[in-house]
């Protein structure tokens, strides 16, 4: 308890500070400092408890899915209570005055081990979710929703942005539960929510389709579809649903593609008399393309780049085998980026940048089974997160700390979620099988997908 | 129709006859002219003999031409099942060990094959497709599938095939053969595939085989 003590003095602290609450996008070490918010060891997370409350379809749903969303944000314990729906905890809001607050129990709510309570509540034909901080004993948030049909995926899609807002509430980090994640199954490439919910279809339906990417902005999708023995890049625009072939992609194969942050330019891999090499071309000039690596006797392939676009990580199979390079944008200066150890370490593949650009993840055989790892950028220092069956392709979250991953544990390729901090992990498809995933960046506001 | 005149005639001496024997009887015909009968004869002879000589001849004809499109017809069919022979020979697909692309020597005698089908055949153009087990990152077996396809065109290329009559595809571990998950399917799968491009409907076998 002593630490906890610690932990919620300085929250005190922080709540008596003039002005409002930060918000912080990006994860702090705690020796650097205290964040503004709970001050927390690993290990020692804030208790979280969502009240029931009145109930019907609407509030249902919202509460449920922003418990999930709450549990998945991995931030927090959350409390479940053998009598947690009794209406001795709900907060009464019947026969108030108007301006007059309800009363909080918060006494009641300390007792049952809470840190923060959430409440749910109607107001008029809308949404209000309060966040009360409980040792503070006072609302730390509220945020108003406009409500609406719990069937609808815009509905589903706000209480996950409350969700975000509500983790950012109380630890200064935005969640994850508004973003997406594409996958590709049988040839497919779909869409799903975070919470595995929605699965929905994005290639042509008689398509053969790979590698799929998000652009930055989180409107457009690229993609490669296999044609004739060769494999033109894709560009599916998300709310016009206008897809164009990308022009000098139709007569190779190519694979593997990937924006650079400014959104303009893509650079892939493609197979070429002299093997796979790595080219860059300029999307929105619709020119350019520009050859960065030299074939001949090794391939390079799988670019990633670094979130300032100086460098790109990669793969080349220069010393027989596939491992992690990294080089300057412009093609100069390659080298060795993901160390390890000749005659030991297996290969490696399927790089991703880290968001924040402070990790790199990708997959390396161990003893012949393929096995998540991510590298701090600098320090080199590489860790291995995954030991059972196969796992493989990791996508990095917005939130540099959640990855999607496909694994075999269950007997098929399924996607699967990863929380690099905790290592806690959870299914996300359940379909025949699902591979190649790529989690979205933070998604612009969308009306009717 | 050398016995129909003799009947016709003795047709008409009975039909004469017959008709003389009525009331009335008529007088007996005359006796025929036994050199007319014997002329007459020569000219059915000669007519005769005319004919079977006209249908033998045709016969004749009827029989060789038979015979030429049986000739015909056995030369296509021989064609076909040469240039199928060949087309198997071709497709034989060559394999590979775990994440190499380099040409076995189990597998050169056929890519000799090949070599010298190529060599006999100079209209052929082929496409070379490579292929790779399930394990692996999908993306890589792309690059991979390539690498054993330009293997396999280079070695062709060493032997003295142009470059030009040989495409190089990739499927990556896309289209796998065999679908269990043990060593005997990943085998099978980590291959090159041979297929006809064009100038394939009539191959001859080369005359090393």
């Amino acid at each position: 308890m002593g630490q906890r003590s610690i932990a919620f003095s300085v929250l005190i602290a922080a709540t008596s500070l003039p002005g409002s609450l930060a918000a912080q996008d990006t994860i702090q070490p705690i020796e650097q400092g205290i964040r503004i918010g709970v001050t927390y060891q690993p290990g020692v997370r804030p208790q979280m408890l969502v009240l029931g409350g009145e109930r019907s379809h609407m509030l249902d749903s919202a509460r449920a899915i922003l418990t999930r969303d709450l549990d998945f944000s991995d931030e927090f314990e959350m409390i479940s209570l053998p009598e947690g729906d009794s209406m001795a905890l709900w907060i009464d809001r019947s026969n108030l005055a108007p301006g007059q607050a309800p009363f909080v129990n918060y006494s009641l709510y300390g007792v049952l081990g809470a840190d923060f309570v959430v409440d749910v509540a109607p107001v008029d034909s809308s949404l209000r979710i309060t966040l009360y901080d409980v040792v503070g004993s006072g609302p730390r948030r509220q945020l108003n929703l406009a409500g609406g049909d719990p069937t609808e995926r815009n509905f589903r899609l706000s209480i996950h942005q409350a969700a975000d807002e509500l983790v950012r509430a109380v630890t200064g980090r935005l969640g994850v539960a508004g973003t997406q994640i594409l996958f590709v199954s049988r040839g497919k490439i779909y869409r799903a929510d975070f919470d595995g919910h929605g699965v929905e279809l994005l290639s042509t339906p008689d398509s053969s389709a790979m590698s799929p990417v998000w652009s930055p902005d989180g409107r457009k999708v690229l993609y490669m579809e296999f044609a004739n023995g060769l494999g033109p890049l894709f560009e599916l625009n998300l709310e016009t649903k206008e897809r164009r072939v990308i022009p000098v992609t139709a007569s190779t194969l190519n694979f593997a593609p990937t924006y650079h942050p400014d959104g303009e330019t893509i650079a892939f891999s493609r197979n070429t008399n002299q093997g796979t090499s790595i080219y860059t071309y300029n999307l929105a000039a619709d020119c350019c393309l520009q050859r960065l690596t030299v074939g001949g006797l090794f391939d390079n392939l799988s670019p990633t780049y670094s979130p300032d676009g100086r460098r790109l990580a990669h793969v080349s199979t220069r010393i027989g085998f596939p491992q992690i390079y990294v080089m300057e944008s412009d093609g100069t200066g390659q080298e060795l980026f993901a160390p390890f150890e000749y005659g030991v370490s297996g290969s490696s593949n399927g790089p991703e940048w880290s968001p924040d650009g402070l990790y790199l993840t990708f997959h390396r055989d161990v003893s012949r089974t393929p096995q998540v790892f991510i590298m701090e950028v600098a320090t080199r220092v590489v860790k291995q997160l995954s030991s059972t069956a196969r796992n493989y392709d990791p996508s990095w979250a917005p939130d540099s700390r959640h990855l999607a991953f496909v694994s075999t544990r269950t007997g098929s390729q399924q996607v699967w979620i990863i929380d690099s901090e905790t290592g806690r992990v959870r299914q996300l498809t359940r379909l025949g099988e699902a591979r190649l995933p790529a989690w979205s960046p933070r998604l612009p506001e969308r009306t009717n997908q | 129709m050398r016995n129909t005149l003799p009947i016709s005639l003795g047709a008409a001496l009975i039909l004469f006859v017959a008709a003389a024997c009525g009331p009335g009887t008529p007088p007996p015909p005359p006796e025929p002219d036994p050199d007319s009968l014997a002329e007459a004869q020569r000219v059915q002879d000669s007519i005769d003999a005319a004919r079977a000589a006209r249908e033998d001849s045709l016969r004749r004809d009827r029989e060789r031409l038979e015979a030429e499109r049986r000739a015909a017809e056995a030369e296509r069919a021989r064609i076909a099942a040469e240039t199928a022979r060949v087309v198997e020979a071709l497709s034989m697909t060559v394999h590979f060990d775990y994440d190499r692309a380099s040409i076995r020597a189990d597998d050169q005698a056929t890519l000799d094959t090949k070599v010298a089908i190529l060599q006999a055949n100079p209209m052929l153009t082929i496409q070379i497709t490579g292929h790779c087990d399930e394990r692996g990152s999908d993306e890589y077996n792309l690059a991979l599938g390539n690498r054993r396809a330009l293997s396999a065109k280079q070695y062709l290329i060493d032997r003295g095939i142009d470059e030009s009559r040989i495409t190089v595809s990739s499927m990556g571990e896309e289209q796998p053969l065999a679908l269990g998950q043990d060593e005997v399917s990943w085998a099978q799968n980590r291959r090159d595939e041979f297929a006809v491009m064009s100038g394939g409907t009539e191959l001859r076998m080369p005359s090393m085989m």
